[in-house]
């Protein structure tokens, strides 16, 4: 994929380590610019570490990561995280209401949203703006990551991380994300880069597959990989989860 | 007090040694030891004090001072062990709340520079001062730690290591000093601070014994307030390391 695609985000030889454990080991590919690439395998793969990764939050113990084919080390911290964003799958939220959550990205670097912006970024993740004052402890698990999504929304990324963000959602909410990921991905040229478990969807949203296992990546490719993988782990965990 | 009175109080001593052996409590040991440091450590001090206090040697209150600070520091310390270079941190608290404190009765009139007033009241704002430390490192460290999904998300949206901390900073200073805040509201009605009895029992003019009280209340605050934000801010940067990344143990 690097020969057709420019890569948003390259990977060369990362090893993660925390202590003696080896999370990620030898990670080594691309995640083509403008495109969504569904990251997918069992737990403990290493994908949310991986993503930790992309935004800065960890440094590899040793390789290299690009993005836009400059080093992850000459992004100034913050700008990276903001040009990265990421929803994390446990979608935190700070204490207090819809409102103040959503105000936070622009209020860490001294501005405000107003509330005609912020009802619109609820809108665009299919929730009504009566949830605007409403306290996050009151949301659902689903509309938490809603909350969660919008918010990373205000920072407008060029490059968005989501971790198992529709893993919480019913039907119709992960069908809503689903299409406002696709949307991002095609009005804004946003790369996306998706944990996910669900199959179906990595083979229907995403354009490109990473199927990571053990802290390796063992195949990529377009997502149509999944139908026929070449790889006999791959083959099994795929036959496992769609069964 | 003769040390036959003075032997006497002992009975207070005997009285939780037995009430542990009957409710087998198992802290007669403990009792013990500590009732013996106490008499050495507190005999120890009052010889050395009335030596210092006799020789009015500069060198010897400054002795005193760094000594207390030393001993301090040395038991906060461990309370803050998960934050690099909590040591040094602690001590140049210490040293500054002394300093400001110091400079501000010394240089007012408030107390006449001599030995009995500057080691009295500099034990009672070191001593403060790492009690404060303790009870902020405590509750920042848990803070820290229970919270950390808060700093994360901050973080990944592009916040500095201060906002990412800040509400734990916050709620750890406001923790630590409310114990002080407290104990002064009742202070006269709930109990008779301790520099206060003293002078009375001393027989000291009962009026004056409350200005003292009065200064020593005042100085607590601005310890309490000094020690818990300057630690704080001393403390904070050592969770993240340059890339702004939050250190974990």
């Amino acid at each position: 994929m690097d020969k057709i695609y420019e890569p948003a985000l390259h990977f060369r030889e990362v090893d993660y380590s925390v202590g003696d454990i080896h999370i990620l080991k030898k990670i080594t590919g691309s995640f083509p610019k403008g495109k969504i690439t569904t990251l997918v395998g069992p737990s403990g793969a290493g994908k949310t570490t991986l993503l930790k990764l992309c935004n800065g939050l960890i440094s590899p113990t040793s390789g290299d990561i690009f993005i836009h084919k400059k080093p992850i080390e000459s992004f100034d911290p913050i700008e990276l995280r903001r040009f990265v964003g990421i929803a994390l799958q446990s979608a935190p939220m700070i204490t207090g209401t819809v409102f103040q959550n959503l105000s936070l990205p622009l209020e860490l670097r001294g501005e405000k949203l107003s509330e005609e912006d912020a009802i619109r970024f609820l809108e665009d993740v299919g929730l009504e703006d009566k949830f605007l004052h409403w306290k996050t402890d009151d949301l659902s698990g689903g509309q938490r990551q809603k909350v969660s999504i919008a918010r990373t929304l205000i920072n407008r990324s060029e490059i968005l991380l989501l971790d198992e963000i529709t893993s919480a959602l019913d039907r119709t909410s992960l069908h809503e994300i689903e299409e406002l990921i696709t949307k991002i991905n095609q009005k804004y040229g946003v790369t996306i880069i998706w944990i996910t478990h669900n199959l179906d969807q990595a083979l229907s949203i995403g354009d490109y597959t990473w199927v990571m296992m053990g802290g390796k990546v063992i195949e990529t490719g377009e997502s149509e990989l999944l139908k026929s993988p070449k790889n006999e782990l791959v083959r099994q965990f795929v036959q496992g989860d769609l069964s | 007090m003769t040390y036959v009175t003075l032997s006497i109080t002992l009975i207070f001593v005997v009285i939780p040694l037995v009430l542990s052996r009957t409710l087998r409590l198992g802290l007669e040991k403990d009792t013990i030891i500590a009732t013996i440091r106490s008499i050495i450590q507190l005999l120890a001090v009052g010889y050395v004090l009335k030596f210092v206090f006799d020789s009015e040697n500069p060198l010897y209150i400054f002795l005193m001072v760094a000594l207390m600070i030393v001993a301090a520091t040395q038991n906060a310390r461990t309370k803050g062990k998960a934050i690099k270079g909590i040591t040094w941190k602690i001590a140049v608290t210490l040293i500054f709340v002394e300093v400001l404190t110091q400079s501000i009765m010394l240089g007012f009139n408030i107390i006449p520079a001599t030995a009995q007033y500057i080691i009295s009241t500099s034990g009672m704002v070191i001593g403060n001062s790492m009690v404060l430390s303790i009870l902020f490192l405590n509750r920042f460290t848990a803070e820290v730690e229970s919270h950390d999904d808060e700093t994360e998300l901050i973080l990944s949206l592009g916040g500095t290591p201060k906002q990412a901390i800040n509400r734990q900073l916050i709620n750890a200073i406001k923790a630590s000093m409310i114990p002080t805040i407290e104990s002064q509201k009742t202070m006269g009605l709930v109990q008779l601070p301790g520099i206060m009895s003293g002078q009375i029992i001393a027989g000291a003019d009962p009026v004056q014994a409350v200005q003292y009280q009065l200064l020593i209340i005042f100085l607590l605050l601005t310890t309490a307030s000094v020690t818990s934000i300057l630690l704080g801010f001393l403390s904070y940067p050592s969770l993240f390391n340059q890339r702004m990344q939050l250190l974990r143990k």
